[in-house]
């Protein structure tokens, strides 16, 4: 009899927790606080009683997600390196890289030094201030003095300047400053702005790809064309491989050369005589992004030889271009030219200076969610086509090696993330089908946690035949990590 | 007393009582004699008061985003936001609009059409000052651009993925955006004191993960306050919560939710603090000009 009792009681006791669960789930979730029952007057609805937003453990948990779960963490605030007033934001880095053959001309090891990047800026409504400046440890290259023309040295000063808007439609930005444009994936046609190839080819972040301009950038803003100017009032050129830490090929030596043969560089530098101008008109025509282009100036990289000195020259560049950009089927489809005008070589007859040249380019890159989520691809083709040929050949000394009319160049990019965005998986390649040659950057990137990060990586070139733009470089193919914290 | 009528005694009173809890759950409350929203307007007036009351706005955010191991990440940014005003009052000035009968007054302030976007991000250090800008579209792809002041590189991106993460958060682009309410077919499951029940049936299955999803929409402010995702086998798999609502404005606004992952309970906290509506920001701020010279005075 008590068996009996004690089995109704419990299943009494179970009917009504089932139809307590089941009036539950009807209920639907809690109403979290601000819409607790009550309409409110002007401040809102108030807070259920007993529930203070500001308690740590948050609002109470809606319904399912069980008793066990850990209350709500605090805002998490990432802890700050710096204090605020300071203004100050930047990285330390560790970085190191090995050539993976041997290279005669130069040192085993093709990046090894430590980095510690500082960044200022004060921002008001109509003006700014920004100051970046690498304090860097270099054993490999081994020449610490500064120089902050060339970027060497201990101290590397990457920006300093100050932005301001005079007139509602004109922005002007003064001073040291990294400047870019054009719609290439490492591809630059109209973007005559000065690049740092060794930092490239050895490694370092792609950041140090562009190099700092000195100049002065107007911008001036309307409904029917917008418009840049950058003055530079002093040649800004590339910093191209010389030899120091990269090996080339040398038409003059006949074979690659590196630290036997330096490079020495006749760059102009006389202000305000050695000047260049940068012009770009653009317009957003409902998401087509048109321009045109102008520079005046020198070719960046050397351009010529001076047959008398050995010396490598920058002779007069000018360039005339135009770029187009569109979203098409869920991808950016991007095309651009340039016309290359060697000014002190138009005829193409003078050995010692390039000839003109037309460079084109066409693109497109697009994520493929139907294969997998943060997944990119892009694929570009590029032509460099040298004007005067026929001259150029017959000028030519008869022991170089010839450069081709067409030099063809495919490029593809590859980009895939797992781990919440946190692992990237990435390859740039590009091949030259006229040149038989090719250049890849594989890389492996993660980040640890808020401030910790790092990096593998690879520079890798080769071809068939040693003169040719990327294979002159196969001795210098490297592999490199890094490490790096950011605060 | 005998056990036998005391079972009985207990087996009435339990009965009754789950009698009174039924029917407390199906009888409409005295009050609702109005005539309930078709489920048309319900999912109108959701997806207004989701993403598009006020004509611009503006929040700063902070996504705490915590993996399966309970590690943290972070994310700080600042957004922006433009709504491109209804095709009648493109022309008209506010007083102009305020002369308007109340009925189309009401048709212009709740138009939801073509939105602008900048996001600013403040940290973590890797993204610090990177400015992100979408064009969002009815019909078409949206326009992105993402842009690095460290290499002065405004970058384009492809928007063929919207349901990707953003940030590495547990949010996707769509969820912050706003997903295309004619992407799906909309019915109302049920209806009890405080929510509206919708089930969503995405009309073409290919570019999504979800089978179906539902949510509970408060009656008073049509605030979403939870979504739940059903997957092939009709299990729930990802839910999202408003846990905390202010009045702002008069703009009934979710300052703090959460999207879990219910496969391996990690999860994202979305938190909104200074959040202002009808700030007077300017079309062209969405542009090119201003990924390269951030508007300061809405980013702080």
């Amino acid at each position: 009899m008590m068996n009996k009792l004690r089995t109704t009681i419990c299943l009494n006791v179970v009917i009504v927790s089932m139809l307590t669960a089941i009036s539950h789930a009807q209920q639907g979730p809690a109403l979290p606080p601000g819409l607790g029952g009550d309409d409110g007057g002007t401040d809102g609805p108030t807070l259920p009683a007993g529930l203070n937003g500001d308690e740590p453990g948050g609002p109470s948990l809606p319904e399912g997600l069980g008793d066990d779960e850990e209350p709500l963490p605090e805002r998490e605030e990432d802890e700050k390196v710096l204090p605020d007033w300071l203004d100050l934001t930047g990285f330390w880095e560790v970085r190191g890289g090995v050539r993976t053959q041997a290279d005669r001309h130069q040192k085993d090891a093709s990046v090894g030094e430590t980095r510690l990047q500082l960044k200022w800026m004060k921002a008001w409504k109509k003006m700014s201030f920004r100051v970046t400046g690498d304090f860097l440890y270099d054993p490999v290259l081994d020449h610490h003095s500064v120089d902050l023309q060339s970027g060497q040295g201990w101290f590397n000063l990457r920006e300093a300047n100050v932005s301001f808007t005079p007139l509602d439609w004109l922005d002007i930005r003064l001073g040291r400053q990294i400047l870019t444009w054009g719609t290439g994936d490492l591809i630059f046609i109209n973007d005559l702005f000065p690049k740092d190839w060794i930092s490239f080819f050895i490694g370092r972040d792609v950041e140090y790809l562009k190099a700092p301009s000195d100049a002065i950038k107007l911008s001036a803003f309307s409904d029917f064309a917008n418009v840049d100017v950058v003055y530079v009032p002093q040649f800004d050129g590339d910093r191209y491989v010389r030899g120091r830490r990269i090996s080339y090929w040398s038409n003059t030596l006949g074979r690659r050369a590196g630290r036997d043969a330096v490079i020495d560089g006749d760059e102009p530098n006389e202000p305000f005589r050695d000047d260049e101008f940068h012009l770009r008109i653009f317009r957003n025509l409902e998401g087509l992004e048109l321009a045109a282009y102008g520079y005046w100036g020198y070719w960046k990289s050397p351009g010529g030889l001076n047959p008398v000195t050995g010396e490598a020259t920058f002779p007069r560049l000018n360039v005339y271009g135009a770029s187009a950009r569109k979203q098409i089927h869920g991808g950016i489809g991007n095309v651009e030219f340039g016309y290359y005008d060697s000014k002190h070589d138009r005829s193409g007859e003078d050995p010692f200076i390039n000839n003109d040249q037309i460079r084109f380019l066409v693109g497109y890159e697009r994520d493929l969610p139907e294969v997998a989520h943060d997944l990119r691809i892009g694929m570009q083709y590029y032509l460099e086509w040298m004007q005067d040929y026929e001259q150029y050949k017959d000028a030519l000394p008869t022991t170089a090696k010839s450069a081709d009319e067409f030099r063809h160049v495919l490029t593809f990019r590859i980009s895939k993330q797992y781990l919440s965005q946190n692992l990237t998986l990435s390859m740039f390649a590009f091949y030259s089908p006229s040149d038989s040659d090719a250049y890849l950057r594989p890389k492996v990137s993660y980040k640890i946690d808020d401030h910790w990060s790092v990096e593998f990586g690879g520079n890798v070139f080769f071809g068939a035949h040693p003169h040719t733009f990327f294979t002159q470089f196969a001795r210098n193919s490297n592999v490199y990590a890094a490490l790096r914290y950011g605060f | 007393m005998r056990i036998r009528t005391l079972s009985t005694l207990m087996a009435i009173a339990v009965l009754t009582g789950a009698t009174g809890l039924l029917k407390a759950q199906t009888t409409k409350p005295a009050k609702e004699t109005t005539t309930r929203p078709s489920v048309d307007e319900i999912v109108e007036k959701t997806n207004y008061v989701s993403y598009y009351q006020g004509k611009t706005g503006k929040a700063d955010v902070n996504m705490t985003i915590v993996d399966a191991r309970k590690n943290k990440r972070s994310r700080e940014f600042t957004i922006i936001r433009w709504d491109e005003p209804h095709p009648k009052a493109k022309k008209l000035s506010d007083k102009e609009i305020e002369k308007l009968p109340e009925k189309e007054q009401k048709e212009i302030e709740q138009h939801t059409g073509e939105q602008k976007f900048y996001v600013f991000f403040h940290r973590p250090a890797d993204v610090d000052n990177w400015a992100f800008l979408v064009w969002k579209h009815m019909g078409k792809d949206d326009d992105r651009w993402l842009y690095m002041p460290q290499l002065d590189n405004l970058k384009r991106i492809s928007a063929a993925d919207k349901r990707t993460s953003f940030v590495g958060s547990h949010f996707l682009y769509e969820d912050v955006s706003g997903r295309n309410i004619d992407l799906d077919k909309h019915e109302l499951v049920d209806e009890t004191k405080d929510y509206y029940i919708l089930k969503n049936t995405p009309k073409n299955k290919k570019y999504v993960d979800f089978a179906y999803y539902k949510m509970w929409i408060h009656k008073d402010s049509f605030v979403v306050v939870q979504t739940s995702y059903y997957d092939d086998q009709g299990k729930e798999y990802r839910r999202y919560n408003a846990l905390g609502v202010k009045n702002i404005q008069g703009h009934p606004t979710v300052v703090k939710s959460r999207m879990t992952d219910l496969r391996d309970k990690s999860y994202t906290v979305m938190q909104y603090s200074d959040v202002k509506y009808d700030v007077p920001l300017k079309e062209e701020i969405f542009s090119e000009r201003y990924l390269r010279r951030p508007p300061m005075q809405y980013l702080k």
